[in-house]
């Protein structure tokens, strides 16, 4: 049997633990609110870009512009959006263990990976994946600005024929607790075609659809990749949130048994001390 | 005439208006140009000005940076760079704004980014202008 002191010494370390997990939780509620926010604001403008691109590319062929052209797929390289930090449950091993999968299934193509948080290229750098880049750091100071770097980079390989379609790997933002793992074609752009009985007739463009299109075509994506790097950074504070949550009430109930553990041995203790008194009282009288 | 439309205005950062409208006067490329009721399907790129919008209680003044617009069945989507109603614009802000691009171009030093000094300078008068409107 444990000593007392051992047993209190147990509890107040997993207190302290404990401490931490309730510490690490009210932090990443509270980043979760902020980056739900701007999560929220982006939706709704990402999704009526996607639209109106839809409208100008379906009435156009799909050669009109460079991130439109579809080729035959030769080469694929997949952007695999993980978290810079961990302890965050099974976020990033979620996300890794997906991406091997796509990975592996596709081998003929050659598959290239871009790596965005340094957990999955940790992950993906051990099991012999060809990594192109890895871009760290993203998610402490995340801005339009990043996605429109990054953006720009892949598009950049995309018209050099480096790659023939860019594939992305993302937890999508269901809600605080739950998250899905989505993968997206990036690239080439695939236009959200309107119905064919919503199809507007004698749609008027000004200055021209080519323009439009010219412009239309990378701002899309911009905001795109923005919004997935918005999903993916709500739901890594939304994941931490609940593993840390989930970790302080393990804890209180470790606690709790160990403080029943050692009122116990206390109790056995005193008992046994309680016993060695009479009993010696008893061998006195005789 | 009376008819009414909806009119939504969506930038990156929020949806700045979504309400009924009679009348809408933007900034094409082409030129400021005027949406009724029955407008035919209609799309455009937009830049920096000021969006009028007339609605059954009175006109809203805001000001864009720049973007798109697109008209179809009867709902006007104006995607936009930034859009702040005339109201909220923050005169201080521009005018500093319009000065530090002011000064910045009359510096002329080579490590400047000049398309993007006059974009900010374009910006910030279109803002004071506006501003004068509410």
């Amino acid at each position: 049997m444990a000593t007392l002191r051992t047993i209190k010494r147990r509890i107040a370390s997993v207190r302290s633990t404990q401490q931490i997990t309730k510490a690490m939780k009210m932090v990443a509620a509270a980043k979760l609110r902020k980056a739900q926010n701007q999560l929220l604001s982006t939706r709704p403008y990402a999704h009526e870009l996607e639209e109106v691109l839809g409208h100008i590319a379906g009435r156009m062929k799909r050669d009109q512009h460079p991130l439109l052209e579809a080729r035959r797929i030769k080469r694929i390289c997949y952007v695999v959006i993980s978290a810079d930090r961990g302890l965050c449950g099974s976020f990033n091993a979620n996300i890794s263990r997906r991406a091997l999968q796509e990975v592996a299934a596709n081998k003929e193509l050659q598959p290239a990976v871009v790596t965005i948080g340094s957990k999955g290229y940790d992950y993906l750098r051990r099991r012999d994946v060809s990594i192109l880049s890895n871009q760290v750091d993203v998610f402490n100071t995340l801005d339009f600005a990043q996605a429109q770097r990054i953006a720009d980079q892949l598009a950049g390989w995309y018209t050099a024929k480096k790659f023939d379609q860019i594939m992305v790997i993302y937890n999508e933002f269901k809600n605080a607790v739950s998250q899905k793992i989505v993968v997206e074609q990036l690239l080439p752009i695939v236009p959200l075609m309107p119905e064919a009985s919503k199809f507007p007739v004698g749609y008027i463009f000004e200055p021209n659809p080519e323009r439009i299109l010219q412009e239309i075509c990378p701002l899309n994506l911009h905001v795109q990749l923005w919004r997935i790097l918005l999903e993916s950074s709500a739901s890594e504070h939304g994941a931490r949130m609940t593993a840390m949550g989930t970790a302080s009430d393990n804890a209180a109930d470790m606690i709790k048994e160990l403080v029943l553990y050692y009122n116990k041995a206390r109790q056995a203790a005193i008992t046994k001390e309680l016993t060695e008194i009479i009993g010696g009282a008893e061998a006195l009288k005789g | 005439m009376d008819k009414t439309f909806i009119l939504e205005i969506v930038t990156p950062v929020k949806v700045v208006c979504k309400e009924e409208v009679l009348h809408v006067k933007a900034p094409g490329v082409g030129g400021y140009f005027g949406v009724l009721y029955n407008h035919a399907p209609f799309l455009t790129a937009l830049r920096i000005g000021v969006i009028e919008a007339k609605t059954p209680t009175g006109m809203h003044y805001y000001a864009t940076s720049g973007g798109f617009c697109e008209v179809m069945e009867n709902t006007m989507k104006i995607l936009v760079e930034t859009a702040e109603p005339a109201v909220e614009i923050d005169i201080e802000r521009a005018k500093q704004a319009r000065d530090r691009a002011l000064a910045r171009l009359e510096k002329k030093s080579p490590d400047i980014d000049v398309p993007r000094a006059q974009g900010a300078l374009a910006r910030a008068i279109n803002r004071l202008e506006v501003a004068e409107m509410r």
